[in-house]
């Protein structure tokens, strides 16, 4: 059977729609050179070395010329440019063998002949740009190269210049392994390495179990106050809300050495919170509410009848939970681990923050590149590994645990639960939730205040110091630069991630997998990785040919930065809400005479307005609360206000950094009020669900 | 819409080539269909689910492209062309309503699209929309409506663009019993006063029966018949299309007799007259379709049965009888005045005169 006229068709009018094929490329453009291509140039760092090698002057008296080349083997023009070339004989035959040197000090125009000169002191023969051929006595050369003796060390100009003992510097670049093997032996790095996958462990247990604690109460207990339901939503969006280092913050004002409840209240004056354990509590705090609201809807899908038929052959509830409820949740107890362990393993600004001598790998790969050790080798082998421990998790997750879910529960629930009401199990479960809750509130609270107590740990009346100190800083230059990059930012986000989930659920081409693949895996890759393969890629611009190079360093490569971390968040739940949407829909206005763009724009976009909405605040919120890669990539040019934050909770300055911190969350939470407030008043997709729910 | 000139379709030799999704095999969904749809009738593809029929009205859209054969529309080749730059208008099943719109906005869409001067386009949208008898519903939301309103909206907005065609994607599937019957009267009724060319697609045959001027049946992707629904129904080349329209028994006879074009034929004992279109000769036994209403049960008669069910159906009553060995179901309609035989009775089967059609 043939099927290509089909194809062929259906190419043709593929290809007749120009506003698809132009956001199709873009697309494509976007997310290999933003996402790929700088963590290719990772992979490539970490296996090509850029190296020099010493080449004897000796092995080039061969008493024939040596012309320059280019690149590609062609004779170098007098006034070319590029990166010159020599051509020697050695064992393997013709080589073009790089001049490092030469093209450091702009040598070239001109040829290099080497021969033993006819006077007793050795000399290199230049052509020179005339096309006149010069003897120079090495002495002279030095002037124009370095020369350097075998073992290394530069010639100096008093130096005696031996014919035998005379070297030239070439180019060495070459693949090798060996940065590896060589990191693997690291201290630094294995500690590291084992901190990030022993605090991943706890992290993902932790948070799993305390988001069961929360997701069962919410669904099986009967709650009697509406304070505790409202305590719920608090402790829900809290994480959300507030930027990710903000619990390590107040971690430290109130456990640690002048801490509120360790030094006042409990008077222990050498309490530690750095190290494992202050990162597994703030992480644990920070990343259970995930977990909380994904295991909510996985418990809100299980039937009820099925556990009432096991009550009813006589197990106890105990039993129950162990015998139904757990085993349907396996898989997604699995995924909610999986997700807050590759959370844990990013994280970056928590183990910043309070992780003192405990560096995980994000931090040893941060101070590797800023700290006095510029070992970009090392730092992007480092984050190869972390971007592989990552990514291997991630398609564990996506690609095994999220099928499994979704065959264990299927179906909605076939009516409401009966809510356990028994004393012996709601007293217990409650009375732990609101104590968890109460903690995680008072770890919020405390933010403000600090910013308002004039010297934390020794005087605790109320001052305004902190923020008029703030202002008159950087302060206000700090929010706007912040504000006004986040602001440009989400509207980019979102209308890209809605064009990229529309492409995918409706439409059908060739390089459609690899765009939803792009765009979701960019969820795996840990903030600090991605920086650092922007430093690599962009610093001397694509391909280090200088293209593009004008990005690196300017407020467009931080926007950049924010729309690939947003994404796969707006992508995702693009997509959700497009599998909503009945098909024929777009079907229609393409039959009755509009070009995808148009459909777009008239029929999807309004369809989906409430997603596009919350991509927007969420991009918004995600890139102000911002860190991990901003901050190997922020230029003085800009001063963004978590960077900030960190910059004074290092010093110890925790009043500014709190009053930072307050103006931040209270941002934020406008933010996100906003969103509702939009969503009620100009979503439409109210109606639509209603009218989908009538047919 | 008069003075647009109207349209035909015509498919030549149409097939279409999907990949079954289990075995990864090529199948043909629909294979070598060729039709010739005249401007301004209103035909209907009719066939079980699966049979290809809305594969064929989405090539015909443009929705998908024919992997051999050509599309012609008003003898213009259209298979390069998008749907977007095609004349047809499509009726959805689900209507495909747009949500977040009203009821005018939803009939303006592609009077946007065409750039029609907004005076004019209201003027249209206002006879389209008293047409379809939803004047003084403009501003209603859709999900304001009815299932049977919502349809008319998609039928307006189909029809107020002007298409040279009109193609109905199984348009009352979602409707219940009743709304169905008056709306497929008034999808007739507008196509009429519209002249406009329509292609229809359904599996209900008694929705195909009512609307049509003329019926393809299809089966596994080919065509199994076409006519008229008269043709159809009266004359069906296969078992398979006698079976799917209507109610059908088969009877095995014998040809004992040719005069001209009609011949003699025994079933049993019993001797009926009926066409011989095929010219078949005397000795051989042929395949009879039998309608149900065809047959009437007597006291007398030369082919006994045996009554296994009786049923009161209101306007008929149902027997099963068998003859022989084979069920015959009987629709005796206003049985009163006559006899009306209890399941174990003994009748006698005898055929209405120029009812009786062979295979």
């Amino acid at each position: 059977m043939n099927r290509r006229q089909s194809a062929r068709l259906d190419r043709k009018k593929f290809f007749a729609d120009p506003v698809m094929l132009g956001a199709i490329f873009v697309l494509i453009v976007f997310l290999s050179l933003f996402i790929l291509y700088p963590l290719a140039m990772l992979m490539i760092d970490s296996v090509y070395v850029r190296d020099t090698k010493l080449l004897g002057a000796q092995s080039l008296l061969s008493g024939e010329k040596i012309v320059y080349y280019l690149e590609d083997g062609s004779p170098a023009a007098a006034d070319a440019k590029q990166p010159a070339y020599v051509k020697l004989l050695s064992e393997d035959g013709e080589q073009l063998v790089p001049v490092y040197d030469a093209a450091q000090k702009g040598l070239f125009p001109c040829a290099m002949q080497v021969r033993q000169a006819d006077t007793a002191t050795p000399a290199l023969r230049i052509v020179n740009n005339k096309g006149k051929t010069v003897l120079a006595p090495l002495s002279d050369m030095q002037a124009q190269l370095t020369l350097f003796k075998q073992n290394g060390r530069a010639i100096k100009a008093a130096d005696a210049l031996e014919m035998d003992n005379v070297y030239i510097k070439v180019n060495d670049n070459h693949l090798t392994f060996a940065a590896f093997p060589r990191i693997f032996q690291d201290y630094t790095f294995n500690q590291a390495f084992r901190n990030t996958l022993l605090l991943g462990v706890i992290v993902g247990f932790g948070s799993t179990l305390i988001g069961l604690l929360f997701a069962y109460v919410d669904c099986y207990v009967r709650v009697r106050s509406r304070v505790m339901k409202k305590l719920f939503d608090v402790v829900s969006m809290l994480p959300v809300v507030s930027p990710p280092f903000v619990l390590s913050l107040s971690m430290i004002l109130l456990f640690g050495r002048g801490g509120l409840i360790t030094r006042q209240l409990l008077h222990i004056y050498d309490s530690n919170v750095y190290g494992l354990k202050g990162i597994a509590i703030v992480q644990i705090m920070t990343f259970f509410p995930v977990c909380y609201m994904m295991l909510k809807g996985l418990l809100k899908n299980i039937d009820p009848s099925m556990e009432e038929a096991a009550r009813d052959m006589g197990a106890s509830r105990w039993k129950v939970f162990t015998t139904v409820t757990l085993p349907l949740m396996l898989p997604g107890l699995g995924n909610a681990f999986l997700v807050t362990f590759i959370e844990s393993v990013a994280d970056f600004a928590n183990p910043m923050m309070i992780g003192g001598s405990f560096d995980t790998l994000a931090t040893t790969i941060y101070l590797r590149i800023t700290g006095g050790t510029y070992d970009v080798t090392g730092a992007a082998a480092m984050a190869v590994v972390l971007l592989s421990l990552t990514i291997f998790l991630f398609l564990i997750q996506k690609y095994y645990l999220e099928s499994k879910t979704t065959a264990t529960l299927t179906g909605k629930a076939s009516r409401a639960r009966m809510l356990i009401t028994d004393r012996s199990v709601r007293v217990p479960l409650t009375t732990l939730c609101c104590v968890i809750s109460v903690f995680v509130i008072m770890m919020y609270v405390a933010i403000p205040f600090g910013a308002f107590f004039k010297l934390w740990g020794r005087d605790y009346s109320l001052s305004t110091k902190w923020f008029a100190q703030l202002f008159r800083d950087d302060g206000f230059k700090a929010f706007k630069d912040s504000f006004i990059l986040s602001l440009i930012a989400s509207p980019i986000t979102a209308l890209l991630s809605m064009v990229i989930s529309y492409l995918v659920v409706k439409k059908k081409f060739k390089a459609k997998g690899f765009i939803e693949f792009t765009s979701i895996l960019a969820m795996a890759v840990p903030g600090t990785v991605l920086g650092v393969g922007f430093i690599r890629g962009f610093a001397n611009g694509v391909f280090r040919t200088g293209f593009l190079q004008g990005l690196y360093g300017t407020g467009a490569i931080l926007v950049i930065v924010f729309v690939v971390r947003s994404l796969p968040v707006g992508t995702r739940s693009g997509i959700s809400a497009l599998r909503q949407i009945d098909k024929s829909i777009e079907e229609s206005a393409y039959d009755l005479g509009a070009g995808s763009g148009r459909v777009f724009m008239t029929v999807t976009l309004p369809l989906i307005k409430d997603s596009f909405f919350s991509g927007l605040v969420t991009t918004f919120v995600r890139s102000i609360t911002a860190i991990s890669a901003i901050i190997l990539l922020v230029t003085p040019r800009y001063l963004l206000i978590t960077c900030r934050i960190n910059e004074f909770a290092e010093k110890g300055a925790y009043g500014v950094a709190c009053a930072y911190a307050t103006i931040l969350i209270l941002i934020v939470y406008a933010a996100i009020l906003i969103m509702n407030l939009g969503i009620k008043y100009f979503g439409t997709s109210k109606q639509v669900r209603l009218s989908q729910k009538g047919e | 819409m008069a003075d647009k000139e109207k349209k035909g379709v015509r498919l030549d030799h149409i097939s279409k080539i999907y990949k079954d999704p289990k075995t990864g095999k090529d199948f043909y969904a629909v294979r070598d269909v060729s039709l010739d749809i005249e401007p301004g009738s209103f035909v209907t593809l009719l066939g079980p689910s699966g049979c290809g029929k809305t594969t064929t009205l989405r090539m015909i859209a443009g929705f998908e492209s024919p992997d051999e054969g050509e599309i012609y529309l008003g003898g213009q080749p259209i298979n390069e062309l998008t749907p977007n730059k095609r004349d047809t208008a499509m009726v959805f099943q689900s209507y495909a309503l747009f949500p977040h719109y009203n009821v005018y906005d939803n009939v303006a869409y592609g009077l946007k699209l065409r750039k029609v001067p907004k005076a004019e386009a209201q003027q249209r949208i206002e006879r389209i929309l008293s047409l379809v008898e939803l004047s003084g519903m403009e501003s209603r939301m859709t999900n304001q409506l009815s299932g049977g309103q919502q349809q008319r909206v998609a039928l307006a907005r189909a029809l107020v663009v002007e298409p040279s065609v009109l193609l109905f994607d199984e348009p009352l599937s979602n409707l219940d019993a009743k709304l169905r019957v008056s709306m497929r009267t008034e999808i007739r009724r507008i196509q009429q006063a519209l002249g406009i060319t329509a292609v229809y697609v359904t599996h209900d045959q008694s929705e195909a029966m009512s609307i049509s001027d003329k019926i393809i049946i299809m089966h596994g992707g080919v065509i199994a018949q076409m006519g008229t629904p008269e043709e159809i129904y009266y004359h069906p080349q296969s078992e398979f299309v006698a079976d799917f329209i209507g109610e059908a028994n088969f009877l095995m006879g014998d040809i004992v007799s040719v005069q001209g074009d009609n011949c003699v034929l025994a079933i049993g004992n019993h001797r009926v007259t009926v066409d011989n279109p095929s010219g078949f000769p005397v000795g051989k036994s042929c395949k009879v379709v039998l309608r149900p209403e065809a047959g009437v049960l007597a006291e007398t008669g030369d082919l006994p049965c045996k009554v296994v069910l009786s049923c009161f159906m209101g306007a008929y009553q149902n027997y099963h009888v068998m003859v022989g060995d084979t069920l015959v179901k009987l629709a005796d309609y206003c049985p009163v005045g006559r006899r009306v035989f209890r399941v174990g009775d003994t009748a006698y089967l005898s055929f209405r005169e120029g009812c009786v059609h062979m295979l």
